[in-house]
């Protein structure tokens, strides 16, 4: 029985999966921080009405 | 046990090529999450319905009965910060985070549960005791980890994750009045479907961090960056242990310069509402008071990112003396602007203030890293944040008994407040004597290798330590 071989990516998809990873992790947080600014922003705007 | 091993100090060491701008995003994803603790008094009205759907029953709680959930959970965070800082240096930042997410989540089930059975102790253990150590834990565990990985940047870095703790509310707050609309029926307020639903999104959202985080190898350094040889004289590369560093005046003097500068700018953010709509009767509606409070919490968070990061680039030392110093002008001069009455200056003045507030609370890390290394900052950080706890106590009783004193004594409600800003400035320039005092650590308190905790720690250099370098 032979060991599983691992082969690793090249450089180039390496920094790919990474500039990804690297995207949908600002996302992840910037999504819902971006909606209650949003929602805050809206709130403010009240003060010169 | 495998399975738990994933969450061990060891398994957590990045890998060459790791992206260290992944860190801060997994820093936010808690913060952003804790950041709920400030949109609690969503809640208060509909749970004092609970019984009565839309009315309050015999047999409701009383808003002060709900209140004391958050109060109990204030108290946690400053006691779990301070009790869990070593424990979490030890274990890493994997393992502190999956806590806070089981703890903050788990308190929202057992909370929900309180509601269900209509039991107030139930209530108090789970979003209190339970969610307030979550809150304490999740606050500190990824200040220390991301100022390994940003050593040229720690204002920065600790500033990005402290934002994400003043923005959470922002998101809280909207999403929790919304699922209680759409949970309220003829029989229920909506509330207990509204903390399950929060406890569920919440751990999956932590969760996210805890599988991200990573802390950097030992002798880790980002690319390219050299040490400046012109180093600041605050600025140690020796370790101070958290046991004595508590033993240092510079840590009881920064303490203060924390307690002070929040104790000042809490009381603003309690009283704003009714403040300027008192300063100028009439002239400011309960609607623009509102959008003043919403314009302070920018703020808030807009200064918790801003001066931190500017604090990498004149010094933490300086940036505490520019909250100190235009902290208490400004509170002696905001008066003035009532009674000529600018509310736009009056307006500004707050917005300047409440920046210079949350930017005392992210600046922190990066000073004590400063000050004692980087070997226990992040346990010496959940120490220090008891002044957070003492000022959440001291400030608003102190603007509230003053206003009514003065308001007892015939002073109108417009002129209620001077004496409390006064009084504020006066505490600032405590403030700002207590930071003018601070110098480095005497070497005595320095860590002498050898033990075994400090060797484990990365980013820590085992070996005699270093002196401060004057510059």
């Amino acid at each position: 029985m032979t060991s599983p071989t691992i082969t690793s990516m090249p450089p180039e998809h390496e920094q790919a999966s990474s500039r990804i990873e690297l995207i949908i992790a600002w996302l992840w947080v910037g999504i819902p921080a971006a909606w209650g600014i949003w929602h805050v922003f809206l709130t403010s705007l009240k003060l010169f009405q | 046990m495998a399975g738990l091993s994933f969450f061990d100090r060891e398994r957590t060491i990045a890998k060459p090529g790791f992206n260290r701008w992944l860190v801060p995003p997994a820093a936010l994803s808690i913060h952003l999450a804790i950041g709920q603790a400030y949109a609690w008094s969503v809640f208060n009205l509909p749970l004092s319905h609970a019984l009565g759907i839309d009315h309050s029953a015999p047999g409701d709680w009383k808003l002060t009965t709900i209140g004391w959930a958050f109060s109990i959970a204030i108290v946690f965070l400053g006691v779990s910060a301070a009790v869990f800082g070593r424990w979490l240096e030890r274990v890493g930042p994997r393992k502190a985070m999956f806590v806070a997410a089981c703890c903050f989540s788990g308190g929202f089930f057992v909370g929900a549960i309180g509601v269900v059975t209509h039991q107030i102790w139930l209530l108090y253990l789970g979003y209190g005791v339970l969610g307030g150590t979550g809150l304490g834990i999740g606050y500190i565990s990824p200040v220390s980890t991301l100022i390994k990985w940003f050593p040229d940047r720690p204002g920065m870095a600790t500033g990005l994750a402290i934002m994400g703790f003043g923005g959470g509310a922002m998101i809280a707050s909207p999403l929790s009045v919304f699922l209680m609309q759409h949970y309220r029926s003829a029989t229920s307020i909506g509330v207990w479907q509204t903390f399950v639903t929060l406890g569920v999104l919440y751990f999956v959202f932590m969760m996210w961090g805890v599988f991200t985080v990573r802390v950097p190898a030992p002798g880790w350094q980002p690319r390219g960056w050299v040490p400046s040889a012109h180093r600041k004289k605050l600025v140690t590369t020796a370790n101070v242990h958290v046991d004595e560093a508590m033993k240092t005046p510079q840590f009881w003097l920064l303490w203060w310069v924390l307690c002070l500068n929040v104790t000042a700018g809490i009381a603003v953010l309690e009283q704003a509402s009714p403040m300027i709509q008192e300063t100028f009767n009439g002239r400011v509606t309960a609607v623009a008071a509102a959008g003043f409070v919403g314009l302070l919490s920018l703020f808030n968070m807009g200064g918790r990112f801003g001066w931190s990061t500017f604090s990498d680039y004149i010094g933490r030392k300086a940036t505490y003396t520019t909250f100190f110093i235009l902290g208490a002008f400004l509170y002696a001069t905001v008066p003035q602007t009532g009674r000529v009455g600018s509310v736009a200056l009056f307006v500004l003045g707050y917005l300047i203030i409440i920046s210079m507030y949350g930017g005392g609370f992210a600046t922190i890390p990066a000073y004590l890293r400063d000050i004692f290394g980087t070997m226990h900052v992040g346990a010496i950080h959940g120490r220090i944040l008891t002044a957070w706890s003492a000022a959440g106590i001291f400030g608003p009783a102190l603007i509230n008994y003053i206003r009514q004193y003065e308001i007892d004594h015939g002073v109108p409600k417009s002129q209620s407040y001077t004496i409390t800003m006064y009084i504020m400035a006066g505490l600032l320039i405590i403030g700002l004597i207590c930071n003018l005092l601070v110098k480095p650590v005497n070497e005595k308190h320095y860590y002498v290798a050898g033990g075994d905790e400090a060797e484990r720690t990365p980013g820590y250099t085992p070996g005699r330590p270093t002196i401060p370098v004057e510059g």
